[in-house]
């Protein structure tokens, strides 16, 4: 496991008392915490390099653009990008999808032809593409999970007998924490004739991603559930892929002229970049990114999964507890219900304890239905989380469990 | 971060605990001559109410919650409303809607059973569970069509 002791004086959120208790983060799938390089890397954008990118003809613009531009390299390497043009900023994986189904979907999507879901799928990879369909007569169709909470092989197997224009599903579920066998769904749905997409939101902070392996065509992440600020994140795509694609937003930087009554567009990724963007959030987001990889991913990720096959199973030894998702291939997530006491109820319990857990229905309605209960607590699990963490919230959770007078 | 942590023996009072466990007036009622649903989409807590006017007097009040989709604090606050409002006025009904309201913001108790929820006051993420039933109540009232959510009524 990671020397969490060296981790966690990193993160200065970690140092606060909650309600005169240390505070036990696991919420991570939700927002992850910021260490002190990145904060540190956002204050010193702005104390020294503060400038519009792409624009200025002197040297603080010129840094400015330089910050940002590293940023695109940075991120290109952590996910093995297929150029640092295929890497696209955005505000994170909502907006990423919403691009993806608003310019190749509004091109290549017509009347009677299906796109493809998950019943796993996160909010962000359904309505974008309920909403394109809506647009365009085109048909939805969502792929079943099994009982135990895995994306159901042989439904998605029927699903492609429709020729689908595309294939979206989550690299890993952010409700059930399902690793899901991305490489294999990306190869069956390619042999459909079908253009993938991979929601990596809750994948590329917890797991080493090489988009050249997974060989999907679009990979959608967000930055601040990697330690980088809100309001960062990126649309890695297949160049060619993006130099056919409309622009998302017209404005200025993705234009390369403009007349009167038409412009043509600049070259990727800028295309997609209309307007400032956010440089304080790639800068960031590089940060991150540098924190993460001095860690190294596949650490991360095993720290991570022992974190998560330890509370599964102290957990379960709650008499009343239901633990959901795979019994393997499951990253550091872990939703639960205990007896009848609703996950709002359990969460306010826990707070009082410092325990910061997420309860409801997780942006995943249509999963939550199909598991058949209206919402689930959730624990999540990050680099600085600990087995400390880990008796918290069994301890947080049975004393829920006296208040209430759970039945045994 | 607040000076005084709230104690959560406040917030889950003894009279809460046991509405949520044996909820009052937990049916459907058949003879219902007006309905609401209410929502709260940021948590999936969802209400039917059922209300029985004669004239402007609530005859018979009932609700409902899908399973599990009730936390205590909405099932509690569901079942000790139905118990204040039944044989009420209308106008009554709803002066107790502004009374609980009042409390939740900061006011005075409200009167009576009602005055268990003041503990919810220290918890503001909670104050949308609590203010749930009387939303559903007053759109029943209304004989509003449209359901009732937490996001659209504008003091949640």
């Amino acid at each position: 496991m990671l020397d969490t002791a060296r981790i966690r004086p990193d993160f200065p959120i970690l140092g606060r008392q909650e309600n005169g208790q240390r505070l036990v983060y696991l919420d991570n799938a939700a927002t992850s915490q910021k260490p002190r390089k990145v904060i540190d890397a956002i204050v010193h954008y702005y104390t020294f390099h503060n400038a519009n990118v792409h624009r200025g003809a002197y040297a603080l613009a010129v840094e400015a653009t330089d910050a940002y531009e590293a940023a695109r390299t940075a991120v290109a390497r952590f996910v093995n990008a297929w150029a640092r043009e295929g890497v696209v900023f955005t505000r994170g994986t909502t907006e990423s999808i919403n691009l993806v189904a608003a310019s190749w979907g509004r091109t290549n999507v017509g009347r009677g032809d299906t796109v493809v879901v998950t019943a796993m799928d996160h909010h962000s990879n359904i309505v974008p593409w309920q909403i394109l369909c809506q647009e365009k007569g085109a048909t939805l169709r969502m792929v079943e999970i099994t009982a135990d909470g895995r994306i159901d092989l042989a439904d998605f197997g029927r699903a492609l007998e429709a020729k689908p224009k595309l294939v979206a599903f989550p690299c890993v579920s952010n409700s059930l924490g399902t690793v899901n066998p991305a490489a294999q769904l990306i190869k069956l749905a390619r042999a459909a004739g079908a253009v993938t997409v991979v929601d990596g939101a809750q994948s590329s902070p917890h797991l080493r991603v090489d988009v050249q392996v997974l060989d999907c065509d679009f990979y959608a992440l967000s930055g601040h559930k990697m330690l980088a600020p809100m309001g960062s994140g990126a649309l890695i795509a297949k160049p060619a892929l993006l130099e056919a694609m409309p622009p998302y937003h017209g404005g200025g930087e993705m234009i390369e002229r403009v007349w009167d009554d038409r412009s043509s567009w600049n070259k990727i990724p800028h295309k997609f970049e209309g307007g400032t963007p956010n440089v304080e959030a790639a800068v960031g987001l590089g940060a991150a990114i540098a924190y993460l990889e001095k860690l190294g991913m596949e650490r991360v990720a095993a720290h991570e999964q022992e974190l998560a096959r330890i509370a599964v199973d102290r957990l379960s030894q709650i008499e009343g507890v239901t633990v959901y998702g795979p019994p393997d291939h499951r990253a550091g997530v872990v939703p639960f219900t205990y007896g009848d006491i609703h996950p709002h109820d359990l969460a306010t319990i826990l707070d009082k304890d410092g325990v910061c857990i997420r309860a409801g229905h997780h942006c995943t309605q249509p999963l939550m239905r199909r598991l058949g209960v209206a919402a689930t607590a959730r624990a999540s699990f990050y680099i600085y989380n600990d087995l400390d963490d880990i008796d918290a919230l069994v301890t947080a959770v049975r004393k829920a469990g006296e208040l209430f007078g759970v039945p045994a | 971060m607040s000076s005084a942590p709230p104690d959560l023996s406040e917030l889950y009072q003894q009279v809460i605990l046991d509405h949520n466990r044996n909820p009052r007036n937990f049916k459907r009622v058949e003879s219902a001559n007006r309905k609401a649903e209410g929502n709260n989409p940021l948590c999936g807590d969802r209400i039917q109410l059922y209300v029985q006017l004669d004239g402007d007097t609530i005859s018979d009040v009932g609700f409902q919650m899908p399973q599990g989709s009730g936390c205590a604090i909405s099932k509690a606050s569901a079942s000790l409303m139905t118990e204040a409002v039944k044989g009420k006025r209308m106008g009554d009904a709803e002066a107790m809607f502004e009374a609980f309201r009042t409390m939740l913001a900061g006011g005075a108790n409200a009167p009576g059973k009602l005055a268990a929820f003041s503990g919810v006051r220290a918890f503001p993420s909670r104050i949308k569970c609590a203010n749930l039933a009387w939303h559903a109540l007053h759109a029943a009232l209304e004989g509003s069509a449209e359901p009732v959510t937490t996001e659209s009524a504008k003091d949640f």
